[in-house]
């Protein structure tokens, strides 16, 4: 077992829940999602520690229902040569969100997106938190949850007319949209997200 | 000539000798002088590009310069399957190809979803734009798409200047399709191995 583990545990106590050492020899620790962040943190930070590169994030949703949600973290520190991957459990029942790590890793931005279409898992803090795969007005929920229907929940006739109803434009990142003709187009939210200047800025909007 | 065709007497007559003349002359120079418009979207573009390439060259037919620009091409070559997230763009492309124009459907995905009966795949790109040559296969050998262009070819030179109908454009309707909802549904539907998968979980 990865001996970050103990370390975790002396430093979080609490904060850490099961490890384990997977099939493949990769050690995986659970994490309580309030404190993911100072975990993360140190993870990344502490001198003897040092996982630098944050290699991927996704989630995982059991056949049991009564089954937490899972998010994993797959970190590695790139001058130890040393991985580890952190859980965080989700009650199904309750709010499906965490913090971002966006702030630790910038690498990690696109990761969470993809997390969010997918999962619909509600990352806080992160800058730019909308659909990456689908296209922004997807309308039929999130596809690898598993109460969603292999082939969408919508006739295939609605899927096509949404499909095409869609500006291909809209699924520039916010940069690439200020200087797009789709403006109009987007949701509320991420022109009011373009407007505070938080991502890039529009040129028409000085 | 052109004005000659555009009188009345000839086009309103069932195709007399000078018109099925002109005919043949025109087909056979559009039959042999495809500008294929690629749409590679997967797998079936590897063969595709195989098929432009040296060993099987479909410059031999007429396709020489391949048009990356939807303005300068006569055929759209679907290869590979289409998301429902390029369905737009698809549709945007024919949409600025000028006519004449074609579309090969290369490949099972493009024209039947393929082995992708699911919520993220259009379901045969037939339901966004009309297709002449479906090539089936996956992917399609080269020689198999050859096939299809020679099909095309045939097609070409069957057609007439007299029949308008066929170089009319067809915008997408008032609820924004092409073919009426139930039609869409019914080439949708599952069929092989995929009838065994659920509608819903
Ligand atoms: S038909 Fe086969 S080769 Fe072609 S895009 Fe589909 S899966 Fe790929």
């Amino acid at each position: 077992m990865n001996p970050s583990v103990d370390a975790l545990r002396a430093t979080f106590s609490t904060a850490i829940g099961r490890a384990a050492v997977a099939r493949d020899g990769e050690t995986l620790v659970c994490v309580r999602a309030e404190q993911l962040r100072e975990v993360m943190q140190w993870l990344r930070d502490a001198p003897g520690e040092r996982y630098d590169y944050l290699v991927d994030v996704t989630a995982v949703e059991y056949r049991d229902r009564e089954r937490p949600l899972e998010v994993i973290y797959f970190l590695r520190s790139l001058e130890r040569r040393v991985d580890l991957r952190v859980k965080v459990e989700l009650d199904p029942r309750g709010e499906l969100a965490v913090d971002s790590v966006v702030p630790l890793w910038p690498g990690a931005e696109w990761l969470e997106r993809e997390v969010y279409d997918m999962f619909g898992i509600t990352f806080r803090g992160h800058p730019d938190l909308r659909r990456i795969l689908m296209w922004e007005t997807y309308a039929e929920g999130y596809p690898l949850r598993k109460d969603f229907p292999l082939r969408g929940r919508f006739s295939r006739a609605e899927q096509v007319r949404q499909a095409l109803a869609a500006n291909p434009e809209a699924h520039y990142s916010l940069e690439e949209l200020s200087i797009a003709e789709a403006y109009d187009e987007l949701p509320r939210d991420m022109k009011e997200r373009l407007e505070r200047g938080e991502r890039g800025k529009l040129p028409h909007s000085e | 000539m052109k004005h000659m065709v555009e009188t009345k007497e000839i086009a309103g007559q069932s195709p007399n000798w000078l018109l099925a003349r002109l005919d043949d002359l025109v087909n056979w120079a559009r039959a042999n002088s495809l500008w294929p418009m690629p749409f590679g979207t997967a797998c079936c573009a590897i063969e595709f590009m195989a098929t432009a390439a040296s060993r099987f060259d479909f410059a031999r037919f007429g396709m020489e310069r391949q048009a990356f620009s939807p303005r300068q091409a006569d055929v759209l070559i679907c290869a590979g399957r289409l998301p429902f997230k390029l369905a737009p763009v698809i549709r945007r492309v024919y949409d600025q190809m000028p006519q004449p124009k074609w579309v090969i459907s290369m490949g099972a995905c493009a024209s039947s979803g393929g082995i992708f009966d699911n919520y993220a795949m259009v379901q045969g790109i037939d339901t966004i734009v009309p297709v002449d040559v479906y090539v089936p296969g996956c992917p399609p050998r080269p020689e198999g798409l050859l096939y299809g262009v020679l099909l095309l070819h045939k097609k070409i030179k069957g057609e007439s200047l007299s029949d308008r109908a066929l170089r009319e454009e067809h915008p997408l309707d008032d609820k924004g399709l092409r073919l009426p909802p139930d039609q869409i549904d019914e080439i949708s539907e599952p069929f092989g191995n995929s009838v065994h998968q659920f509608r819903s979980a």
